[in-house]
């Protein structure tokens, strides 16, 4: 009973706050702090419930899938639903100076807006980290996707505008295919459920006539989840996008909208559809993470910006979450290997989030510090801001992949399993793609570090500095006690893929 | 209709709904595409009935022919103010892409096309969850199965969908600028007193009233509901705004956004009362017409006026 509110709770609470959020003015803020408490409530049953007694599952309306909707969570989605929580609730406390009313002014329009974007893009977030039904994620990733492209231009420029406009083109493509591929399933199996899906062993030949159809609509709903998970080279809307938005925004956007996609297609390739993974396939999903790891990286060496450094650095540390599908995806899931790469690439998009975000979030104070975000403004701020600086040093060891991170954790466990599988290529992006990163972050961290004749800064409260560090200080606290997360991520690892080798 | 008739008519029906899809992408004057894209949605509603679909036909009608071709034409108007650098009007024409472009395209285009036709071709006949519906149609509180499906058995979806509507509306809002935040929403109304604009205004209204709660009332057992009745509710109070009968609200009023909120609001708390007493958002059987009626009522009321309010737009830019 209680396990069951607390699963609802999940849900339902950031949906709720954003509902009160629109109506009541001028107390966004308040009521969002109440929604992080919530989540944080049931998250703190949930996780020993889980660990006791394993996973855990809801049907909507007490109707059983096909004909209802199932919630389901499983170590995979706490360990998201945390990691985002966690965020969330940094970036909800770094926004309250610049969204938060000021005592004795009115209501303005960024200041009503933004905290029912940031608790409905929360909301998504949530129902799509624990939604089983294809078409329930599909409104999941629509409404991601209209409070994301909302928060991009919530700023009111024209560049942000711009940049917010061509996001949703491509966001929208995506839905398209994405919903053309659903109801392909939908018309050759009756079901949208994937756990339903998984039982009828689509591609092993004994699901009936649908071969083709699978394949096309298997083929539409991954190209469609990758435009929304900005993988090269459909990566052109983010950069302007992400860097674009105001720092908090900035976070969501690089850290946590990509996750969602990128959660439903490990889902569709490791639990619904593991049989239908030819080798081809799986290769290209990873020749196309190596080439967002080359590219990504070598454009955020060239730019002059801090946040379309941090920006592009998401593009390439994206790439690293597609090596997952050659290296455990298909036939090579019931090797010994594969748990290792699978755990890495959650580990990856786990600590590419915590990072990520607070990346961002030193970006935000740089800013208020500098009043811009060009490198040539970053000299000498280490010593203005050492505790920022600290902060965006510690996300580096973590984007670089530097022990002891849980970037490292994710590189280490997918790096020998490259190895063990004798998949030299993909660990040789791997390396190159880590030192690229160290060069590109380098350059801003070796500008703050650097002495400044004149530094005239502006000051910033302390609070604002704070959040980013301990961002980055759970992103190593991933890598260093990475014995807790790795076994709960196992609860509910899909095994679909080794009943298919009987 | 029965056999060589019926073809006929089908084929017709294609046929012009292929052309007017055509000629709403080859013309290049804003407004004609436009106008060429409602032709469409109405063609396509026609289809939706051939097939048997009356619900879908009755949404495709009001919201993918009317309420989208209102927010289409209201975008031209608002293009039509805005100026070029070059000093050009940029609603008038369109720039012509480049021939690769449109080749491109076009190759895509046809080649998804002529690949779901494939994928459509090869997948055996099946009537889906169609027998899991009618089975559990006696206790779900409603006797039109897709009201059954929408609000009962995938009510989830349905919540979510009406904040997907309520998150388009704070994200509109959220483009206004930010001197404009507390007027009203929407161009300015210029209607002239004992014009047309006003005799319309108050002649339609309780006619479209009527529809409109008609259309929600029967959804509980046949075609119709709040998304088809919303949009006609939404229609009628655009029509009062524009003949200058009541003022346009402003966005900043709390009343208004309680309005908004009103229908996921009331289909959350039902939904979370039900989890406190086991099942979240589940109806039982012997409360759940009434359930049912509550939340489609609370949803038209929310659904007509983020409609109403996503035709009228941020405030006028103009001052």
């Amino acid at each position: 009973m209680i396990l069951s509110l607390a699963l609802v709770a999940l849900v339902a609470v950031p949906l709720l706050a954003a509902l009160l959020a629109v109506v009541v003015p001028r107390r966004g803020a308040l009521i969002a702090l109440l929604g992080v408490a919530g989540i944080a409530t049931a998250l703190v049953v949930l996780v020993p419930a889980l660990v006791r007694q394993g996973v855990l599952s809801l049907s909507i309306g007490g109707w059983n899938a096909p004909l209802g909707i199932t919630l389901r969570l499983d170590g995979l989605g706490l360990a998201f639903l945390s990691m985002v929580a966690t965020v969330m609730a940094a970036v909800l406390v770094s926004a309250r100076p610049q969204f938060a009313a000021r005592a004795g002014s009115g209501e303005t329009r960024s200041q009503w807006a933004f905290w029912p974007l940031a608790l409905l893009l929360w909301s998504a977030l949530n129902v799509a980290f624990l939604s089983r039904d294809l078409f329930n994620l599909y409104v999941a990733l629509e409404l991601l996707t209209v409070a994301a492209v909302a928060l991009v231009a919530i700023e009111g420029k024209a560049g942000s505008l711009a940049a917010g406009l061509r996001y949703m083109m491509f966001a929208l493509a995506g839905s398209l295919a994405y919903l053309l591929g659903v109801a392909l399933l939908y018309a050759g199996h009756g079901t949208l459920d994937l756990t339903l899906l998984a039982a009828q062993g689509i591609g092993s030949g004994r699901s009936g006539g649908t071969a083709a159809a699978d394949l096309i609509a298997a083929g539409l709903i991954t190209a469609g989840l990758a435009v929304k998970t900005a993988l090269f080279p459909f990566h052109a809307w983010l950069p302007p996008a992400h860097s674009g938005a105001p720092a908090p925004a900035s976070a969501m956007l690089s850290a946590l909208v990509p996750k969602a996609s990128f959660l439903i297609l490990i889902r569709l390739w490791f639990e619904a559809l593991p049989e239908l993974a030819s080798p081809v396939l799986l290769t290209l999903l990873g020749a196309l993470g190596a080439a967002a790891v080359l590219f990504g990286s070598v454009l955020a060496l060239r730019q002059s910006r801090l946040k379309l450094i941090v920006a592009y650095s998401t593009v390439a540390q994206i790439g690293y979450l597609f090596l997952v599908f050659p290296l455990a995806g298909g036939d090579s899931f019931a090797q010994p290997w594969a748990a290792g790469a699978w755990t890495g690439a959650v580990f990856q998009a786990l600590s590419h989030g915590l990072a990520k975000a607070a990346m961002f979030l030193c970006a935000g104070v740089w800013i208020i510090a500098v009043g811009h975000d060009r490198l040539d403004g970053m000299r000498g701020l280490a010593t203005a801001t050492p505790m920022t600086a600290f902060a965006f040093a510690l996300a580096a060891v973590s984007l670089v992949g530097l022990p002891p991170s849980g970037g490292f954790t994710a590189k280490y466990l997918m790096l020998t399993s490259a190895f063990a599988s004798g998949q030299v290529v993909w660990g040789a992006v791997l390396v190159v793609g880590g030192l690229l990163s160290a060069a590109y972050l380098y350059r801003p961290l070796a500008l703050a570090f650097a002495k400044a004749d004149t530094p005239t800064f502006a000051p910033v409260s302390r609070r604002l500095q704070l959040v980013p560090l301990l961002l980055a200080l759970a992103a190593i606290t991933l890598g260093l006690a990475s014995q807790t997360p790795f076994s709960l991520i196992q609860i509910g690892r899909p095994a679909s893929a080794v009943e298919g080798l009987e | 209709m029965t056999g060589i008739s019926a073809l006929g008519f089908d084929l017709i029906l294609a046929a012009l709904i292929l052309g007017a899809g055509l000629f709403a992408i080859t013309v290049r004057d804003l407004f004609g595409a436009v106008v060429f894209f409602i032709v469409y949605g109405v063609f396509v509603a026609i289809a939706w009935l051939r097939l048997g679909a009356i619900d879908v036909a009755l949404t495709e009608a009001a919201l993918g022919a009317g309420l989208t071709g209102v927010l289409l034409i209201g975008a031209v108007a608002r293009l039509s103010r805005v100026t070029t650098p070059a000093g050009n009007n940029t609603s008038d024409e369109m720039r012509r892409p480049p021939a690769g472009a449109r080749l491109a395209s076009m190759v895509v285009a046809g080649s998804i096309s002529g690949v779901l036709g494939w994928a459509f071709l090869s997948l055996p006949d099946s009537t889906g969850l169609r027998d899991a519906v009618a089975d559990n149609l006696a206790v779900s509180g409603s006797a039109n199965p897709v009201t059954a499906v929408l609000i009962n058995f995938r009510g989830w979806d349905t919540l979510l969908e009406s904040v997907v509507l309520l998150a388009a509306l704070v994200g509109l809002w959220s483009l206004a600028r930010d001197r404009d935040w507390g007027r009203r929403a929407g161009l300015r109304q210029h209607a002239r007193p004992g014009g047309v604009m006003a005799t319309f205004g108050r002649l339609l209204p309780p006619f479209g009233l009527l529809l409109g709660v008609y259309l929600v009332w029967a959804g509980s057992s046949y075609p119709g509901g709040a998304f088809q009745g919303g949009t006609v509710l939404a229609a009628v109070w655009l029509l009062i705004m524009m003949a200058g009968l009541m003022p346009v609200p402003r966005m900043v009023s709390v009343g208004l956004r309680a309005v908004l909120v009103a229908g996921p609001l009331v289909f959350l708390g039902i939904g979370i009362a039900g989890a406190m007493a086991g099942t979240f958002l589940g109806l039982p059987p012997t409360y759940a017409k009434p359930l049912i009626l509550t939340i489609e009522a609370a949803l038209t009321l929310s659904i007509a006026a983020t409609l109403a309010l996503l035709v009228l737009g941020t405030p006028d830019p103009s001052p």
